[in-house]
């Protein structure tokens, strides 16, 4: 299992990401974003977390143009799993990977904290693991998080079995923190081979740290 | 040759700083604010001098990079 992941300058997401998947025993590479390609033994490409150039114009904006973006939507093309968290969601919707967008936060504050989310969907690779409506424990670490899709969106989101997560409390019961549309705080495309999420699973490795939730999470790429 | 791009948030699409402005100026017991919307301003110098070129141009610039249309409207003024 060869997990690849992406580096724009302001990332700093990737060596979390590279610990938590090689605790879960696959080799990973960290490929900056001027690469032309991608490394053809990549069996999931995770496009980090962080500020990637600084979040100017609009979070994920300028990254979207970085030469290794090519190569990952020829890759996402051809069925290969994407996952991006955080910044990386942000980066994938701006790409035009996954559908619509990441708003401000509604509070117009930074949210760094650890929220329950529940488990809408977990008819794809990512969420296998975990049963639908179970509520994991993921922490948040984000200004825009706040995820806008318009109404015809929305239903083909739900059609589709797009919708893989919402914030939660530890209940299941909605608990919105950043006025997302549905309180989704996860979707993938309709192929269901590229998935975004605000949420960091790669923060959630340890129970010492607070949770292990992300463990679950993670391990369902690790089959493929 | 100018082009000022005004970019905001669709119509319908919420505005949270637009409100947290409006909320902010009602507290300053400033009147009679209906709206208050919050954009950004982009302002380009450009070499082109046909209008028609610039403005095609600047057209390609905010589809592809300067808004996003997901949830941003933009309009270009050529000065």
């Amino acid at each position: 299992m060869k997990v690849t992941i992406l580096q724009f300058p302001g990332t700093n997401c990737e060596y979390d990401t590279q610990h938590a998947f090689e605790q879960l025993g696959a080799t990973t590479e960290i490929v900056w974003h001027k690469s032309e390609t991608i490394p053809e033994d990549t069996n999931l490409l995770v496009v980090a977390g962080g500020f990637s150039y600084g979040d100017y114009l609009r979070s994920g904006a300028i990254a979207k143009f970085s030469p290794v973006m090519k190569a990952v939507a020829k890759y996402a093309d051809n069925g290969g799993k994407v996952l991006g968290i955080c910044n990386g969601f942000q980066v994938l919707t701006e790409s035009g990977l996954l559908p619509g967008a990441l708003k401000r936060n509604d509070g117009l504050h930074f949210l760094s904290k650890h929220h329950h989310l529940k488990v809408i969907s977990n008819d794809n690779i990512f969420l296998e693991r975990l049963s639908n409506h179970s509520v994991v424990n993921i922490p948040i670490a984000h200004h825009d998080g706040n995820y806008y899709i318009d109404e015809d969106g929305l239903k083909d989101l739900y059609a589709n079995n797009q919708v893989l997560l919402t914030y939660s409390d530890e209940n299941g019961n909605t608990k919105n923190p950043n006025g997302s549309v549905d309180s989704i705080a996860g979707i993938c495309n309709k192929e269901k081979n590229v998935f975004g999420l605000m949420p960091h699973p790669e923060r959630a490795m340890e129970s010492i740290l607070g949770s292990d939730d992300g463990i679950k999470m993670l391990q369902g790429f690790l089959n493929t | 040759m100018k082009a000022i791009v005004n970019i905001s948030l669709k119509a319908g699409v919420l505005d949270s700083q637009g409100k947290a402005v409006h909320h902010a100026l009602d507290s300053l017991h400033f009147e009679g604010v209906d709206d208050v919307r919050v954009g950004k301003q982009i302002v380009l110098k450009l070499k082109e001098t046909d209008k028609d070129k610039a403005m095609a141009n600047v057209t390609q610039m905010c589809e592809d990079l300067l808004a996003n249309t997901v949830i941003e409207d933009y309009e270009i003024e050529l000065v």
